[in-house]
């Protein structure tokens, strides 16, 4: 997953309206937070999203000039860019339920 | 005020410095920050931190050609590009030039959920890819503490803190990372903890209601450096920190001789006058005429085509023209012809370090033969004794060292003591004059008095100073039986002594008079002594004459009757003498 990796399931999703979701994840080389970062994403977004939703794989260390547009300092992060706001989570993304909340799929406890 | 010199002096051995570029920072500091090392500057709210840290940078990249990068969490690039042109820094055109790479890191905490574990990579891949871009050599992280209030694990961000501080080292890269003061440490987040190699803290604080900047050196791992605290101002060229000089007692000397403007003065010190580049103090209580005699001083230079430099504490500039206009002394002229600069503060205004890094600038610019400081007492009450004792000290070192004459006019408050108080300024002082009024006969007269003159002969006199429409005259008071004289009790003694001279000559010319006479009377003595024996010798004579005449007459009578008598036919006529043999002849007969 060096390089741009886009996800987009063929089948319609059926909790979620149509809406896409956009996510971009923030990574440097393969790292195992990387690793575990994209496939904890993956996972919510295959259970939760499904079909509506593009990862965007991003690896700062060929693209060095991208983290300044989302304001990326942690390693890995998961930007929300669509649908608004943007949403920011940072980490390997390993707690689901805080992934969940960041990603405002379930309201904060 | 003992500082480390100049690199020069240092053994080869000390570290690498990397200039900031900083007014005074690098006398300090010995040359600069540690190249290659993070330094921390830290301080409270609004001491300047950021500033410095800015300054660092641009001129950095302006004049030692060392391109840089600014990472700031705080302040978006608009904003310091705008903060930093206020003082004169084209952060724009650097920018443009690829000289300046700026880049605002900012994290909305609320918009930020954590999940899981991460690192900082992100920030050093945007640091490494600012650097490598334009292949910096210098580094600002403006306020990195602000990721503490940005994320919450910070268990990894120090240890990403360490991780960043020993990458910065193996770039190779001159930092400076900047950080809130915080209560019982330097920095609210211990950063000092990390980075350890050269530490500055800034200091704003306000005493007697002015509020002054302080910077110290806490800290400079393998470097000599100045651990007092040295004022700072952020003027409208950039940050300034004093002593700009630590030249120390090693500055060039001057035979010149430079003139008064009160001949009467220059005659007092030896004919010729002050020592060019020396400093001379002139004390004085209210109204004695400090400001005059400066004004003297400050118009004489002008006329030589110096410039004079004149920092007054107490007058406007047109004030100071007017009066002096009414003594005769034509300033305007010189002010136009920008020989004569006035600089006019309250003392009051700021505190005594920023007027002291005022007139540094102003002396910088304006590169003055003369400086005038009128007076330097109301400049000492915006500070403690041994701040101004050494803001003298500094200012008379800096003036020194670039030949500048100085002279400060000092208040005291009459009465001798003072003159005792001040001892402490006047020893750092080459020539004193002092400035006294005398009272006495419902008036006050001035007297100017030469208390020392270094490295020349000069009067011990005392000399009455009388101000008109005209100028300074400076007069010989009268010195007597009765002591100092001046003003009216001057002239009346003027004018008893040539009463009594007056009187002395009449009585010379009286007695020249009778002796005259007298010389008369015996003359006329000796004529008449001498008609007297005149007319007795004639006297005498006419009696003689009268004896001879009746013996004559009697020869002649006894002859006639002796021929009467026929008694002696052959009796001679003429022979007198034989008269008498010849009457006793006669009786013999």
């Amino acid at each position: 997953m060096k390089a741009k990796t886009a996800k987009r399931p063929a089948s319609r999703a059926k909790r979620r309206p149509a809406k896409l979701w956009q996510l971009r994840l923030y990574v440097t080389d393969s790292t195992s937070k990387s690793v575990d970062a994209f496939s904890n994403l993956k996972k919510i977004c295959e259970s939760r999203l499904k079909g509506c939703y593009r990862i965007t794989v991003i690896d700062l260390v060929k693209h060095p000039e991208l983290a300044k547009g989302d304001q990326i300092l942690a390693v890995p992060t998961v930007v929300r860019r669509l649908p608004q706001p943007v949403r920011t989570i940072i980490g390997s993304l390993s707690d689901t339920a805080h992934l969940l909340v960041g990603l405002d799929l379930r309201p904060a406890v | 005020m003992k500082n480390k010199r100049s690199k020069s002096t240092a053994p080869a051995t000390t570290l690498p410095k990397c200039p900031t570029g900083i007014q005074g920072l690098d006398e300090i500091t010995g040359g600069g920050f540690p190249r290659g090392r993070p330094t921390l500057v830290c301080g409270s709210a609004g001491c300047g931190k950021t500033l410095m840290a800015a300054e660092f940078l641009v001129r950095g990249a302006a004049q030692f050609g060392e391109p840089g990068v600014l990472m700031a969490f705080e302040e978006t690039e608009a904003e310091l590009k705008a903060n930093v042109a206020s003082l004169g820094f084209d952060l724009n055109g650097l920018v443009r030039r690829k000289k300046i790479v700026i880049d605002y890191v900012h994290i909305e905490p609320s918009e930020i959920q954590e999940s899981g574990d991460y690192d900082l990579e992100g920030l050093f891949v945007r640091l490494s890819h600012a650097i490598d871009s334009i292949g910096a050599k210098r580094v600002v992280l403006d306020t990195l503490e602000a990721l503490f209030s940005s994320l919450a694990n910070e268990a990894i961000l120090r240890a990403e803190l360490r991780r960043l501080f020993r990458w910065l080292k193996v770039k190779g890269v001159t930092a400076v990372i900047t950080a809130e003061r915080g209560r019982e440490q330097f920095t609210r987040h211990g950063l000092e903890e990390y980075v350890s190699d050269c530490v500055i803290l800034l200091d704003h604080r306000v005493n007697d209601q002015i509020a002054t900047r302080h910077l110290r050196v806490v800290k400079y791992r393998g470097a000599r450096h100045g651990t007092n605290e040295f004022p700072f101002l952020i003027g409208n060229e950039g940050i300034s920190v004093l002593p700009i000089t630590s030249l120390g007692l090693n500055h060039k000397i001057s035979r010149e001789r430079i003139a008064t403007g009160i001949p009467r003065l220059d005659a007092m010190l030896g004919g010729r006058g002050f020592f060019r580049g020396s400093s001379i103090l002139l004390t004085g209580t209210p109204g004695t005429g400090k400001t005059i005699v400066a004004a003297n001083f400050a118009q004489a230079a002008a006329l030589r085509g110096e410039r004079v430099l004149f920092f007054s504490f107490e007058e406007s500039p047109n004030q100071i023209i007017r009066n002096m206009h009414s003594i005769g002394l034509r300033l305007e002229p010189l002010v136009k012809r920008d020989l004569l600069r006035f600089h006019s503060a309250r003392p009051s205004l700021y505190g005594l370090e920023m007027h002291l890094a005022t007139m540094f600038k102003e002396i910088a610019t304006f590169k003055p033969h003369v400086v005038i400081v009128d007076p330097i007492t109301s400049l000492m009450d915006a500070g403690t004794d041994s701040e101004s004792k050494g803001m003298v000290t500094r200012l008379i070192d800096y003036l020194k060292g670039g030949q500048v004459t100085s002279l400060f006019t000092s208040l005291t408050q009459g009465g001798h003591a003072l003159q005792q108080s001040e001892m402490a300024m006047s020893s750092l002082m080459d020539s004193w004059l002092l400035l006294q009024d005398f009272e006495g006969n419902g008036e006050r007269n001035r007297v100017l008095y030469v208390l020392k003159a270094r490295g020349m002969a000069h009067s011990n006199q005392i000399r009455e100073f009388l101000i008109s429409d005209r100028g300074i005259d400076l007069v010989d008071a009268y010195i007597g039986p009765s002591g100092v004289l001046t003003g009216s009790a001057r002239a009346a003694q003027n004018s008893l002594e040539k009463a009594a001279i007056l009187a002395s000559q009449q009585e010379s010319a009286r007695r020249k008079r009778e002796l005259e006479r007298k010389r008369e009377a015996i003359e006329r003595q000796i004529s008449g002594l001498r008609s007297d024996y005149e007319s007795e010798t004639m006297e005498l004579r006419r009696v003689d004459e009268q004896v001879g005449t009746r013996a004559l007459t009697l020869t002649t009578e006894r002859a006639a009757s002796g021929r009467l008598r026929q008694a002696d036919a052959k009796v001679p006529v003429s022979t007198r003498g034989n008269s008498r043999n010849g009457k006793n002849g006669k009786g013999h007969q």
